[in-house]
C-alpha cells in the first residue's frame, strides 16, 4: 500500500462537552485512539455515541473542549480525512449502485481504488446496474462500505455499522475494519452489538 | 473540478430521470400559460400586451416550485453531511447546485417560451426579448431561491416558509424582466437600461447566493 496513512496518528480530544437542545448529554469526556486501533463507543440510548462522531466529523460544534488529529496529513482538516458511515446512508434511489458509488467517488477525491473492485468485495458486483431504490436495507449498507473501500482516508468514523447486515456481511465487515486497522487506519464506531474486532472501549453518559 | 463536475452531473441525472423535479416545472409552467388565454378571453390586443407579464409569471412560479428540494433531499438521505464534509468548499457546492437546478429546471422554461409564445399573440421579436430576458434573469431566481432553501433546511420548516422568503427578493428581477420585454414590445422606453439591471441583479446573486446559502447550512449544522 501506499503512504496514505502516515505512521503513527493520533486522534485525541480533551474536556470535550456535547449540548443538544439546552440540555448538557456529556462533559469533561477525554478520549485518544492511535493508528492502527479501535475504539468502540459505548453507551444506552441517548447518551451521546451519535453526537460525538458528529464532532469528530465536524458536523457538529462542541460546547466545549478540542478534538484534534495529531500526524495526520497537515494540509487536510480533520473531517477531510474521516469517513462518516451514519444511519442514513446518502444514496440516491434514482442512480444506479455504480452511478451512486462513483459519484462519491469523484466528489471526495483523494487517493482511491477501483469502484468495481469495491462493489465485488461487499458482495454487489452483481448488482452494479440496478437502480438503488431497489436494494434491500443491507445491500444498502453494502454500498455505503463500498465508499470507504473505494475513497482512502485514514480515519473511520461508524454509527451502528453492522445494523441491517446479516451474518456474512458482518464476517466480511469484520475483515474490512481489520485490513484497515492493519494499514495504520483508525476506527471510532458506536455500538451496541460487538464489533468482531478487538478494540478499546469508550464509556459515555455513565453506566446504562 | 471534477467534485464540481460531477456534483452537477449528478444532480441533472436526477432531475431528469423520471419522477425528478426538470419534467414538473415545465410542464407547470405550460399549464399556467396555456390556461391563461381561455382566463382573459379571446382579446388578441389585450393577450399580447400581457403576453410577457404572464410568462414572467409563470416562469417566477415553475422555479419556485422546485427550488424548496434543492437541499431538503440531500439533507433528508444523509448526503449533505457528506458534502460540508469533503474537501470541496460549501460555497462552490451550493454553486454547483444551483447552476445544475438552473440547467435542469430553468433552461427548458426559455426552450418552452417561444412554443407558448405563439398562444399569447407574440411576435417573433416580442418572443424573443421575452426568452432573452428569462435567460438573463432566471439565473438571478435560482441563486436567490437557494438561498431559502437553505434556510428551509435550517429551521426544519419546508416549502412554504421558503416561498415567503424568497418572494421579496424575486420582486425586483420580475419587475425588470418584464420592465425589459414590455420596451421592446410596445416602448417608448429603451431595452437596454431595464436588462442591464436585469443581468446586474443575476450577477450579483450569483455571488452572494453561494456564499449566503453555505452560511446558513453551516449555521444550521446538526
Amino acid at each position: 500500500m501506499s503512504g496514505w496513512i502516515q505512521g503513527k496518528m493520533q486522534l485525541s480530544g480533551r474536556g470535550v462537552i456535547c449540548v443538544r437542545g439546552g440540555r448538557e448529554v456529556f462533559s469533561g469526556l477525554d478520549f485518544e485512539a492511535g493508528s492502527g486501533e479501535a475504539v468502540a463507543v459505548v453507551g444506552r440510548n441517548g447518551s451521546g455515541k451519535t453526537s460525538l462522531l458528529r464532532m469528530i466529523a465536524g458536523l457538529l460544534i462542541p460546547a466545549g473542549g478540542t478534538i484534534a488529529l495529531d500526524e495526520g496529513d497537515a494540509e487536510l482538516t480533520l473531517p477531510e480525512q474521516c469517513h462518516y458511515l451514519g444511519h442514513r446512508d446518502a444514496l440516491k434511489p434514482a442512480l444506479s449502485v455504480a452511478e451512486n458509488l462513483s459519484f462519491w467517488a469523484d466528489f471526495l477525491g483523494g487517493e482511491r481504488s477501483d469502484a468495481a473492485e469495491s462493489l465485488a468485495t461487499v458482495g454487489l458486483a452483481h448488482a452494479t446496474h440496478l437502480p438503488a431504490a431497489f436494494l434491500s436495507a443491507g445491500q444498502r449498507r453494502r454500498l455505503s462500505l463500498a465508499r470507504l473501500l473505494t475513497v482512502r482516508r485514514p480515519v473511520w468514523l461508524l454509527d451502528e455499522p453492522t445494523n441491517a447486515l446479516d451474518v456474512a456481511g458482518q464476517d466480511m465487515f469484520g475483515g474490512l475494519m481489520r485490513d484497515h486497522l492493519g494499514r495504520g487506519g483508525l476506527i471510532v464506531a458506536a455500538t451496541h452489538a460487538p464489533l468482531g474486532i478487538d478494540s478499546r472501549e469508550l464509556r459515555i453518559g455513565g453506566v446504562g | 473540478m471534477t467534485a464540481l463536475a460531477a456534483l452537477i452531473r449528478r444532480d441533472m441525472r436526477i432531475a431528469l430521470r423520471v419522477g425528478g423535479g426538470a419534467l414538473i416545472g415545465v410542464l407547470f409552467f405550460l399549464t399556467v400559460v396555456v390556461l391563461m388565454p381561455f382566463a382573459v378571453g379571446p382579446d388578441l390586443a389585450l393577450l399580447s400586451r400581457l403576453g410577457p407579464a404572464i410568462l414572467w409569471l409563470g416562469a417566477l412560479l415553475a422555479s419556485l416550485l422546485t427550488l424548496d428540494r434543492l437541499f431538503m433531499a440531500d439533507h433528508e438521505d444523509g448526503s449533505l453531511d457528506l458534502i460540508t464534509m469533503s474537501r470541496t468548499p460549501l460555497e462552490l457546492a451550493c454553486a454547483a447546485k444551483a447552476l445544475a437546478h438552473w440547467l435542469a429546471a430553468g433552461l427548458p422554461l426559455i426552450v418552452a417560451t417561444p412554443v407558448l409564445g405563439l398562444l399569447l399573440n407574440l411576435d417573433m421579436v416580442a418572443t424573443g426579448a421575452v426568452a432573452l430576458t428569462l435567460l438573463a434573469g432566471t439565473p438571478a431566481l435560482t441563486f436567490t431561491g437557494m438561498i431559502g432553501a437553505a434556510l428551509a433546511v435550517t429551521l426544519h420548516r419546508g416549502g412554504l416558509l421558503m416561498a415567503v422568503l424568497v418572494l421579496p427578493l424575486s420582486i425586483p428581477v420580475l419587475i425588470f424582466g418584464v420592465a425589459a420585454s414590455q420596451a421592446v414590445i410596445v416602448g417608448p422606453m429603451n431595452f437596454g437600461a431595464p436588462f442591464s439591471i436585469l443581468c446586474a441583479l443575476s450577477l450579483v446573486s450569483l455571488v452572494v447566493g453561494p456564499f449566503a446559502a453555505a452560511a446558513s447550512l453551516r449555521q444550521g449544522l446538526d
